[in-house]
C-alpha cells in the first residue's frame, strides 16, 4: 500500500508515478508466485514445477482458505482487545490507503446515507444525523497494519452488535460486507462472528473530534479484532448476506480472516 | 585362485555404525526447507515496515510482494511448527537430547572452541558432538521455539495477548523475532561452511553414515 510521496522539485508527480508504473512488475495481479521464485531452492518445494506458477498458487490459496478455518477456531468473541490511556495515542496517527491522502474520497455528510442491505427486517437508509443521535462508546486500541507497523488510535462510535439488533439483521447470517466510497469501490466482507464483537464499532469521531477525511468521514467500521484493512473507511453501505463477496485487498492474495 | 580365498578368510565385515537415524535426517532436511521459505518470505514481510534503516534485496526474498510473502509464510509456517514440534517431542521421549547435547561446560566450550579455531579439533566420532556443537545445537533449539513463540505472539496479538504481554507488547515482539531471525541465520552461515569443511557430517545427515 502507497504510503510515501516522493516529491522532487520540478518534476509532474503524477507524470513521474505513470513512467515508473511502466518500469515496476504488475504489483497487484496473482501473478506473486512467478516474481517471487527466484531462486532455485523452489525447485525443492514438494515436486511442483515452480515454472508452472498456478499449481503452488492454488497450493497457497488453499492453506490460506485453511487457515481462515483456524484463526476462526482461535477466535475468543469474549477476548477483548487491549485498551490503552488517551496519553499513548500515536500523534500523529498515520494515513494509510492505496492511493494518497490528497486523494482521499470527499464525502459530503449532508448528502450521504449509509444503505443497509441484504438479511434485514428495516432497509431504510440512514442519515449521518441519525446515526449520531445513537449511544456511542469509545475506544482507545492498537491498530495493526498488515503491513507490520501499528499505531494506536482513539475511536468512538456505535457498536455494530446493537445496530445489527436495531434493524432486525438475521445474526446467523454469515456476513455483513461494507462497501466505500473510493474511485476503485473499496469493499471488505466481516465474519458475523466478529461482527458481534463488542469492541467491533460504526465508528464517527477519531479522538474525540468528528472523524477527519484522512481517517474515514463520514464512517469507519473499527474492528480491533482484526488487522487494518479489515477496517474500511468511508463506507457507503453495508450488507448483511450468507454469500462471500470479496475484498478489496482479500481479493488479491491477502488472508480473509486475519484476524489479530 | 588359492591367493584370492585365502584373502576372503581373512577379510572382517564391520557393519557401519549410524551417524544419524533416519527421522533426525528427515526432519532435518524438511526443517531447512521450511526455515528457508519462512526466512525469504520473512524478509519480504520486512520490506513493507522495515524496522532499521535498510531493506533486503528483492532478489533474495519469496513472494514477489507483501500479499504473496504472507501466503507463503503463513503456509510454510505448519511445516515448521509440524516438523519441528515432531523433533522436540521424540528427540525428548527418545532420550536424543541428554544424550547428544549435555553435559555442556564452559571450559569444554573454550578448549574445543581453540582447538577448532586452530584446526585441530578432531572429527573421528561424528556421533559424539563436541562442546561447540552441543553449545549451537542446544541454542538454536531454544531460538526456533522464541522465534515460533515470537511470530506468534505478533500474527495473534489480541487472541493470544498474554504472550505478546510476555514479550513486552505487539512492537517488542516485532524485534524480538526479527533478532531470532539474525541469530538463525548467523548460526546457518557458520553451521553450512563448517559441514562443507567436513564433508562426510554431511554425508552423514543423508544416508546416515
Amino acid at each position: 500500500m502507497a504510503k510515501r510521496s516522493f516529491l522532487i522539485p520540478g518534476v509532474d508527480k503524477r507524470l513521474l508515478i505513470k513512467d515508473s508504473l511502466k518500469v515496476m512488475p504488475d504489483l497487484t495481479r496473482r501473478r506473486f508466485i512467478v516474481g517471487g521464485a527466484s531462486l532455485g531452492a523452489l525447485t525443492l518445494l514438494t515436486g511442483c514445477d515452480v515454472v508452472d506458477s498456478s499449481s503452488a498458487e492454488s497450493l497457497l490459496a488453499q492453506v490460506s482458505k485453511f487457515n481462515d478455518a483456524v484463526q476462526a477456531w482461535m477466535f475468543n468473541p469474549d477476548a477483548l482487545a487491549p485498551t490503552f490511556p488517551e496519553s499513548a495515542i500515536t500523534k500523529p496517527f498515520p494515513f494509510n490507503a492505496y492511493y494518497e491522502v490528497d486523494d482521499a474520497p470527499e464525502v459530503d455528510g449532508k448528502t450521504w446515507k449509509l444503505e443497509v442491505r441484504g438479511l434485514v427486517d428495516n432497509k431504510k437508509s440512514w442519515t449521518l444525523d441519525e446515526l449520531y443521535a445513537l449511544p456511542q462508546v469509545k475506544q482507545v486500541t492498537r491498530h495493526i497494519c498488515v503491513e507490520g507497523w501499528s499505531a494506536i488510535g482513539s475511536w468512538t462510535g456505535t457498536p455494530l452488535r446493537d445496530f445489527l439488533k436495531l434493524v432486525g439483521a438475521d445474526t446467523r447470517a454469515k456476513y455483513v460486507w461494507f462497501q466505500c466510497a473510493d474511485s476503485e469501490g473499496y469493499n471488505s466482507p466481516l465474519d458475523m462472528r466478529t461482527a458481534l464483537h463488542p469492541q467491533t464499532q460504526m465508528t464517527f469521531k477519531f479522538a474525540d473530534e468528528i472523524l477527519p477525511r484522512a481517517y474515514g468521514f463520514p464512517m469507519k467500521i473499527r474492528v480491533p479484532t482484526k488487522l487494518g484493512f479489515k477496517n474500511p473507511k468511508y463506507v457507503i453501505s453495508m450488507e448483511v448476506t450468507n454469500e462471500y463477496k470479496g475484498g478489496y485487498w482479500e481479493d488479491q492474495g491477502y488472508n480473509s480472516f486475519s484476524g489479530s | 585362485m588359492s591367493s584370492l580365498a585365502a584373502a576372503e578368510d581373512h577379510q572382517i565385515t564391520v557393519p557401519a555404525k549410524v551417524i544419524q537415524p533416519a527421522w533426525v535426517r528427515v526432519m532435518h532436511w524438511i526443517n531447512a526447507l521450511a526455515m528457508i521459505l519462512m526466512i525469504m518470505s520473512g524478509w519480504q514481510i520486512y520490506n513493507a515496515s522495515p524496522l532499521f534503516d535498510f531493506r533486503f534485496a528483492k532478489a533474495i526474498t519469496l513472494g514477489g510482494w507483501l500479499g504473496g510473502a504472507l501466503l507463503w509464510h503463513f503456509a510454510a509456517m505448519w511445516l515448521l511448527m509440524i516438523n519441528g514440534l515432531a523433533y522436540l517431542i521424540t528427540g525428548l521421549a527418545a532420550g536424543r537430547f541428554r544424550k547428544k547435547l549435555l553435559p555442556i561446560t564452559p571450559a569444554g566450550v573454550l578448549s574445543d572452541l581453540k582447538a577448532a579455531l586452530t584446526f585441530k579439533l578432531a572429527h573421528d566420532d561424528l556421533t559424539v558432538y563436541n562442546s561447540v556443537q552441543k553449545l549451537l545445537y542446544a541454542g538454536i533449539i531454544i531460538v526456533g521455539v522464541v522465534i515460533v513463540l515470537s511470530g506468534l505472539s505478533i500474527w495473534k496479538p489480541v487472541q493470544l495477548q498474554y504472550l505478546t504481554a510476555l514479550f513486552g507488547g505487539y512492537d517488542i515482539a516485532r524485534y524480538v523475532h526479527f533478532i531470532c531471525m539474525s541469530l538463525i541465520c548467523l548460526f546457518l552461515i557458520v553451521h553450512v561452511a563448517l559441514a562443507v569443511l567436513v564433508p562426510k557430517s554431511l554425508r552423514a545427515m543423508i544416508i546416515g553414515r
